[in-house]
């Protein structure tokens, strides 16, 4: 198979999918957190935490769902820290996101250690199998790449259009705009500022919870240390790319996902002449002229990682 | 509930207000302690013995502060400009990468001559490694964040090629490993027998350099007023830009420096495995510091103290030594809560 | 619980007693008033008299220490917007609140729906807000963006805001300091209106003139105390002029002075920033004489002031200080050449309030003799300059180590005055320098620049304040969309012309207003 061909299986475009999942997720938490004026640098933590609190619940025997719900619990019990230290008290939103990645990782891999002292391989769980949608699977082509995902990948899906009708049609939409933009502006027309942004900032987390979970519970069957790998960063990346808007922010999460799945491919294809890790590198790489290209004209919501004290103008 | 500024600072509010944040992480970890069913009291008093319980452990700790130490003013150095260098670990592994491709017999130098020749390569990788990220930003706006978190990958699979290619140690039997650095470019053992080595020396004067820069020069002065307030800053004539790229330089120079002390000190040669961390935990250090640079050395010690006596610990109480983590990222959130409290008091109505 | 009390019916807005307290300051000293249906009541005080802090407590950004909130006989519940607005109190903030990448719509349906309803009602809303629009000749396109509407129609926004949550009560924070004397003239009649269809409205300034144009009765406030109520037909100028500032007001004197040889010389210079534009401006400034820059804000004054602070670049077009022509010169060269500046906006721009007084002092001439030498700063020599500044300006602080951050506005202002002074700079650059001072800072900073003006400086005045323009200028030019008209003596100034030639029309025949 050639550099051309690869383009155009449907394992391809099918692996795309699947990779971009945990990305749609996480950048759409971000996305919210990000419009609601807060930037959450805690993502790789919360996502670390996602993927192991839904591992371990399924471990410990409960259903697949009851692992995502747990890894949405247990992102925004983290969203929420970082929220109260970062709306109320003001804290630097880069210094204490950071923080809570540290805390958040190292609490996800202390308790795996306290679970599983002696382990040397990750034990492995049964993860959400792919389901064909009826009749749409059949299609040819897109049915097999894009219907035979499992639920987790439809549910991401959802969560898109979800979102972008949340910001565009809903009364507490407008409010997480305004308070991402002028919260002064919000405050004056009754809306309760602090509330609102911590609001966006537990969701957005437990999304990311989820988009953690996505790897242990869907992608993957066991819990690994680094397995989050960079994901949440390049997630924080991409909503600058997608422009603050879900619409968007997916065509950039699939995008990656396509030249993630290409890339791996060209590795099989090429390893022998070119060395593995430059082609692991274009992520991150592809990421960063991403930035360059659109951080000129990004408009960032006004009052992002601005804090807000009630009453203050 | 709103945030009042307090008019004036009291010596018990600087000093009490800290206190009362690494209490809060202890307690917080003392409780994670009890989940694994040990006793706190022993865990801290072993995490103790075996961080500055005796002279061998007392070295140990050192040794592990003296990366932490450069890392750290990496940390302090960028914030104070806020320059949010999260980039740490890649500089720290550029410093390491120019002192083994430079250090393993490429250059037959006398030691005197080939240690600062090497210091100064691997300051000048660093300083390259953040100076394109802070172009990014004040060229293209690019938040510096995410541009030095995604460089922390990428530099380290550049390093892994790198001694899987053409760094790897022909005599490494396959490990992805290099050539040990020459014998004149290794810095020598402060005491006989232990492995605290002048790279600590190295540190300390790094710290009293930095307190230099930031206290007494202007380029010290530049970069506090670019920090506190950009805008006035401009305003007032100071070129922000420039600022922030020798920033940069310095920044990237001392976390480079800490992966030459590491290799030329310690380590000997380069591995993946040659810092668990340190470019991020080195934020936690600064941060603890208060960001003051002589500070970083005391949160440098107290950071490696925790990871040296919980590495001891785990090994008899069977408490995970991922411990040592945590309480030292919990650390970093209740010191900058804590913070926050000497300058603002809390009122209800 | 709300509760019935014994107010008297035709008061629809009582407040009791209301006390607020920051720290040592007493903002509010048990402050009591009353509001009737279907009047207009003035609340007159200079900055910093508490005006401000009783009308944010009345709509629940604050909560009084003491006193009680009654509207329509029931009880306000404290620090709640939310609850002010349901009560019908709406608010003209003097910083307008708007979401400037939000559509107007979008602005004023911000809050007004139940947060978790599942779709807005737009069309619905689109439709009242025309009405309100029509009925109260507040004219703007709803479904424009906020950061393309001009000033005015900010204002009327603003107003649709409070009117589309049903307020009944609506209160003014100095809603004139943007507009020019006709629009505010039109805002005026716009408020007879509302008094007409029974609503109220409280008239927040410090300007005795509006007060007196727009309002039937005035509450006077002075340090945090109501010190005076009267009703406007049996007042004067001069007797809530005293009220307010409980002395004579002080008048700068300016002494008649023939101007010097031209120090500062702008031609054809044009520059930009984002949408905002300057063009063609051209002034010729003399030693001894202050040229005052008027017009409604957001029309270029800001771009001007950058350009000639050195901080914006012109595209075109030459500047000339004594007649030698200083090309593409940054901030410090400015500085250097003998440009004093006066930033507007103190705390972003003049001052850096997390460093000492001492490191302000120095920020425009830190990296040179004496403050430093081979580039190290020589501290000692910081300090006494910031000694010199802080005892020659009266600035009141608790030593030189302290932030800046810690001083009272005046005192900001007089720091800066001290720094940009000790240059005996040629050029004064005063963009804004008495707002939002007391009266007494205000008298002083004019005092500052009169002196500096008999010293032989020349002095670009900024300033939104005709009543300042006016008594201090020797000169008067009037910004209209980055164009800057002629510099006419104030001797033959009306503010009527005034406001024309804010509101764009040049006077005579030609015309690029349109």
């Amino acid at each position: 198979m050639d550099v051309i061909t690869i383009l155009f299986t449907t394992a391809l475009w099918a692996a795309a999918i699947r990779i971009a999942s945990p990305l749609i997720f996480a950048t759409l938490g971000e996305l919210l957190c990000e419009r609601a004026g807060v930037i959450n640098l805690g993502i790789e933590g919360i996502m670390t935490v996602g993927a192991f609190a839904g591992w371990i619940t399924v471990y410990a025997g409960f259903g697949l769902w009851a692992g995502v719900v747990v890894a949405a619990l247990a992102g925004a019990l983290f969203g929420l820290l970082h929220a109260v230290l970062v709306v109320p008290l003001g804290l630097s939103q880069h210094v204490t996101g950071i923080g809570i990645t540290l805390l958040a990782s190292s609490l996800a891999y202390y308790f795996y250690r306290l679970a599983l002292p002696e382990v040397t391989s990750p034990p492995k769980i049964e993860p959400f199998q792919p389901w064909a949608v009826p009749g749409l699977s059949d299609l040819p082509f897109v049915g097999e790449a894009l219907f035979r995902q499992t639920p987790l990948t439809y549910l991401a899906f959802v969560m898109v259009a979800l979102v972008a009708w949340l910001l565009a049609r809903t009364p507490l939409g407008l409010a997480i705009k305004a308070v991402g933009e002028n919260p002064a502006a919000a405050e004056a027309q009754g809306i309760n500022v602090i509330a609102v942004r911590i609001g966006a900032v537990v969701a957005g987390s437990a999304l990311m919870g989820v988009g953690g979970a996505f790897l242990t519970l869907s992608a993957f069957n066991s819990f690994f240390f680094d397995m989050i790998n960079g994901r949440g960063w390049i997630s924080v990346a991409l909503v600058v790319f997608g422009s603050w808007r879900p619409g968007k922010a997916l065509v950039g999460a699939l995008l990656f996902g396509l030249f993630d799945a290409y890339q791996l491919r060209l590795q099989q294809w090429a390893g022998a002449v070119v060395p593995y890790q430059l082609f692991l590198m274009l992520p991150y790489v592809l990421s960063i002229i991403a930035l360059i290209l659109v951080s000129r004209r990004a408009a960032y919501p006004r009052a992002l990682m601005v804090p807000y004290h009630k009453g203050e103008r | 509930m709103r945030l009042e500024p307090r008019s004036e600072r009291s010596l018990l509010l600087t000093l009490g207000f800290p206190l009362l944040a690494l209490l809060v992480a202890a307690l917080f970890a003392a409780l994670l302690v009890m989940l694994a069913g040990a006793n706190p009291f022993t865990v801290f008093a072993l995490i103790l013995k075996g961080s500055l319980g005796s002279r061998f452990a007392v070295m140990e700790t050192l040794t592990r502060a003296t990366p932490l130490i450069f890392t750290g003013l990496a940390a302090a150095v960028a914030f104070r400009a806020k320059l949010w260098n999260i980039g740490g670990e890649a500089q720290f592994y550029a410093g390491a990468v120019m002192t083994v491709v430079l250090g393993t017999g490429l250059l037959p130098l006398p030691a005197p001559v080939l240690l600062p020749v090497l210091m100064l390569a691997a300051m000048l990788g660093g300083a390259v490694l953040l100076y394109a990220p802070a172009l990014m930003k004040t060229r293209f706006g690019v938040d510096e964040v995410v541009t030095t978190l995604l460089f922390n990958f990428i530099f380290l699979l550049l390093v892994s090629l790198l001694l899987e290619g053409p760094l790897k140690d022909p005599m490494g039997l396959g490990w992805p490993q290099s050539k040990k650095v020459v014998e004149a470019a290794q810095l020598p053992r402060l005491v006989k027998g232990l492995r605290l080595h002048w790279g600590f020396v190295l540190a300390l004067a790094a710290a009293a350099v930095v307190w230099f820069i930031d206290r007494k020069t202007v380029l010290g002065y530049e970069m506090r007023a670019v920090g506190h307030n950009a805008r006035a800053a401009q305003f007032a004539g100071i070129p922000v830009a420039r600022v922030i790229a020798r920033t940069a330089l310095i920044s990237g120079g001392l976390a480079a420096l800490g992966g030459f002390s590491e290799v030329a000190g310690l380590k000997g040669n380069l591995t993946l495995d040659l810092s668990p961390g340190f470019g991020y935990t080195g934020i936690v250090v600064a941060m603890l510091a208060l960001l003051h640079p002589l500070g970083v050395i005391a949160a440098a010690i107290f950071v490696a103290a925790v990871f040296v006596g919980a590495d001891a610990m785990s090994r008899s109480a069977g408490v995970p030594s991922y411990i040592a983590h945590v309480m030292v990222a919990s650390a970093l959130l209740t010191m900058v809560t804590a913070v926050m409290f000497t300058r603002y008091r809390l009122r209800w109505r | 619980m709300p509760h019935p009390t014994t107010a008297q019916p035709e008061s629809v807005l009582r407040l009791s007693h209301i006390t607020k307290r920051f720290g040592a300051l007493t903002a509010n000293d048990a402050i009591s008033l009353a509001v009737k249906v279907g009047e207009i009541v003035g609340l007159l005080g200079e900055n910093g008299a508490g005006k401000t802090t009783l009308m944010s407590i009345l709509f629940g950004h604050y909560v009084a220490d003491e006193g009680e909130i009654t509207v329509r006989g029931e009880v306000l519940p404290p620090g709640s917007p939310h609850a002010a607005i349901a009560a019908g109190i709406g608010m003209v903030h003097q910083h307008f609140t708007l979401a400037d990448n939000l559509t107007v719509l979008d602005n004023i349906m911000l809050g007004a729906e139940p947060l978790w309803r599942l779709t807005s009602a737009r069309g619905a809303a689109r439709a009242r807000v025309s009405a309100l629009a029509r009925d109260f000749g507040l004219e703007v396109d709803p479904d424009a963006v906020v950061a393309g509407l001009t000033v005015g129609e900010r204002q009327r926004v603003e107003i649709l805001k409070a009117l589309y949550r049903e307020a009944r009560i609506l209160i003014l924070d100095e809603p004139t300091a943007v507009l020019t004397p006709q629009e505010s003239a039109s805002l005026f009649a716009t408020l007879k209106r509302f008094v007409a269809h029974g609503l109220s409205v409280i008239f927040i300034s410090h300007k005795l003139n509006e007060i007196l144009a727009a309002c039937e009765r005035v509450y006077v406030l002075r340090s945090g105390r109501l010190v005076a109520e009267r009703q406007i037909t049996g007042t004067s100028r001069s007797e809530l002029a005293e009220l307010m500032v409980g002395r004579p007001l002080p008048q700068p004197r300016v002494e008649p002075q023939e101007p010097g040889a031209v120090v500062l010389e702008l031609r054809d210079v044009s520059a930009h920033r984002g949408a905002l534009w300057l063009r063609n401006v051209g002034v010729e400034l003399r030693a001894g004489e202050i040229i005052g820059i008027a017009g409604v804000s957001g029309n270029g004054q800001t771009l001007l002031a950058d350009v000639i602070a050195g901080t914006l670049a012109p595209d075109s077009g030459t500047l000339a200080m004594a007649g030698r022509e200083v090309a593409a010169a940054g901030p410090r060269r400015m500085v250097a050449e003998g440009i004093g500046r006066i930033p507007e906006d103190r705390h972003s721009e003049g001052l850096i309030g997390d460093m000492s007084i001492t490191e302000n002092v120095i920020s425009e001439g830190y990296d040179a003799a004496p403050f430093s030498r081979h580039g190290l700063i020589d501290w000692q020599a910081a300090r006494a300059a910031a000694e010199r500044a802080v005892a020659a300006y009266q600035v009141k602080c608790q030593g030189l180590d302290g932030p800046v951050r810690l001083l009272s506005g005046g005192n900001m202002q007089k720091l800066i005055l001290g720094r940009v002074m000790a240059r005996a700079p040629r050029v004064v650059l005063a963009n804004q320098p008495t707002r939002g001072l007391d009266v007494g800072a205000v008298a002083y900073v004019h005092e500052q620049l009169l002196a500096a003006r008999a010293r032989g400086a020349g002095i670009l005045l900024i300033s939104e304040d005709l009543e300042e323009m006016l008594s201090l200028s020797d000169r008067i030019a009037v910004m209209h969309r980055g164009h800057l008209s002629e510099a006419r003596p104030r001797a033959g100034l009306s503010i009527g012309e005034l406001g024309l030639l804010m509101a764009g029309h040049t006077g005579g025949g030609d015309s690029h207003a349109a």
